[in-house]
């Protein structure tokens, strides 16, 4: 073939490339390759961190009959199907909101210290600071307090964001500092006047919520903001009745349970593992009838963790980090697309 | 009417709020620690031009509002009336000088304007963003005075009032900017 057909060849070709339809230059990344380096060596350098602490990157299923049953987590369904010419019927399995189970299963069947870098999927969280497929650091350390927890979070964010220690307050004292409430005793009526009176809008189903939604709100529109603006912040011992799989302790119930924030952006969670699955079995029921409450599906209770808590999992100390959203800190930009080669947009 | 879930909440929606029209201009999806999610809206009614924030739970949804806006066609005034006219199907639409805000300082007869329905009745119009109108008073130029950085006050033909460079006269066509009310240029008739 001649030069000049092949110029002409390739016209056509771009035309009717151009005519395709939708937004002809959304096979590109969003995520500069100045940022796609950032990624893979803040990558690397997690790597290191946990290597140097002699802890083993381990590899678990996305994939697993087993889910964690969260009020507010909606997990992906994915069929596996018994006839492939009937994709739609099979076996139930589930994509991982975050590789907690199948990692506390490795440390009840003898895991010293064990991190992994993985994806886990949520459901219906899109959006500046989220997508739906992410990826998470996760790792546990058997023996770990909850004080060793953040001490080990704050030595990662240390050496990942070089923004110095992080600075401990509890969420007690954060809402005493930015709310002016003691998150603790406060009824759902004092927290909704509060929310009033600071002039906070909301819709009527929002205003209908719970103690813990008024919290939620409350943290979201008032403290977080001001959490890790000077310095990473780690908040902990959140309310008892927010302790998702961590052990919850004293009166008022405190959970210990942390959470690494900089520059108001969440960044990680922690647990002192809860390790009682009697108490599990009862929070999952709480939370599938909280669930079915506000018309969601109900998730199966069940699980081989609970075996693996029933037959004995060590006293540890765990924690999950947002690995997009530490790159966009580091990165200094303000969204996860800037940081992701194809967020779900153009996944 | 139709209705949109929080998942279809962004920025360009138009939804109906205590009956009034508002236009989504901020939605930020916020899910703190393992609570529940929340979307921060930014709403401008598009009645008053006043700003709402408003925060919503996941699953709520807001009533579409039926919005749309056409071409039209401005016919004449009649006091503070202003009659304006649909270039597609000639229906008729009168507007108050109020609903004008702005606009009518720089509409006259026969001028293609943008309107926005509510429910099939106007709420707002904008002129064309360059307009084309004559001086109808304004202090004589000094004679050999050709310099642009003095001004003056000039009245044009739909009674606006546009700060001019000195050396414009009576009955010049002068080019307006609509949206920040500023002279551009003289205008060849």
């Amino acid at each position: 073939m001649s030069f000049g057909a092949t110029a002409s060849s390739l016209a056509v070709f771009f035309l009717g490339f151009m005519n395709h339809g939708a937004d002809q230059k959304d096979f590109l990344p969003t995520a500069s390759w100045k940022n796609l380096r950032l990624r893979a060596e803040l990558l690397a350098r997690t790597r290191a961190f946990f290597h140097e602490r002699a802890f083993l990157e381990v590899e678990t299923p996305l994939l697993s009959a087993d889910v964690v049953v969260d009020r507010n987590i909606d997990p992906l369904a994915v069929i596996l199907p018994h006839d492939p010419r009937k994709p739609a019927e099979g076996r139930t399995l589930w994509l991982q909101t975050s590789p907690e189970f199948a990692m506390k299963r490795l440390m009840a069947a003898g895991g010293e210290a064990i991190y992994q870098i993985t994806r886990a999927f949520r459901g219906g969280e899109s959006g500046q600071q989220h997508n739906p497929e992410f990826t998470i650091v996760e790792w546990y350390r058997r023996g770990d307090t909850m004080e060793n927890g953040i001490q080990l979070t704050s030595d990662l964010c240390e050496a990942l964001l070089n923004l110095g220690p992080a600075e401990r307050v509890s969420y007690a004292e954060a809402f005493e500092a930015h709310a002016g409430i003691d998150p603790h005793r406060a009824t759902a009526a004092q927290l909704a006047d509060l929310a009033r009176a600071r002039g906070i809008s909301i819709s009527d189903t929002l205003a209908a919520g719970d103690r813990d939604t008024w919290l939620n709100l409350l943290l979201a529109e008032l403290v977080q903001p001001h959490l890790g603006a000077r310095r990473p912040t780690l908040l902990y011992y959140y309310p008892g009745s927010q302790a998702a799989l961590a052990r919850v302790q004293g009166d008022p119930p405190l959970a210990e349970r942390f959470e690494l924030f900089v520059r108001g952006v969440e960044l990680a969670n922690g647990y002192h593992e809860l390790l009682d699955a009697e108490v599990l079995r009862q929070r999952n029921r709480q939370a599938n009838d909280d669930r079915a409450g506000e018309g969601k599906q109900r998730l199966p209770e069940e699980s081989r963790l609970l075996v693996a808590m029933d037959s004995g999992l060590p006293a540890c100390s765990g924690t999950a980090l947002g690995f997009d959203r530490l790159v966009m800190l580091a990165a200094g930009a303000g969204s996860l697309a800037e940081v992701v080669a194809f967020p779900i947009d153009r996944a | 009417m139709a209705s949109y879930n929080t998942s279809d909440f962004k920025r360009g929606l138009k939804v109906q709020i205590d009956g009034d029209p508002y236009l989504m201009v901020e939605c930020s999806f916020v899910k703190p620690g393992k609570g529940n999610a929340l979307y921060k809206c930014k709403m401008r009614n598009l009645i008053r031009n006043t700003m709402l924030d408003r925060t919503y739970k996941g699953g709520d949804s807001l009533e579409a509002a039926d919005v749309t806006e056409i071409a039209a066609q401005f016919l004449y005034r009649q006091q503070d009336m202003f009659v304006f006219m649909d270039n597609e199907n000639y229906e008729q639409f009168e507007l108050t000088k109020e609903q004008c805000d702005e606009a009518w300082k720089y509409i006259k007869e026969g001028m293609v304007c943008s309107m926005v329905l509510f429910n099939n009745k106007p709420i707002s119009v904008s002129p064309p963003n360059h307009v084309v109108l004559q001086i109808e008073y304004c202090e004589p130029s000094m004679r050999g005075n050709t310099a642009t950085n003095l001004t003056k006050p000039v009245k044009l033909e739909t009674g606006a009032e546009v700060i001019c460079p000195a050396f414009v006269e009576i009955g010049d066509l002068i080019k307006v900017d609509t949206r920040t009310g500023e002279y551009l240029e003289r205008a060849k008739a």
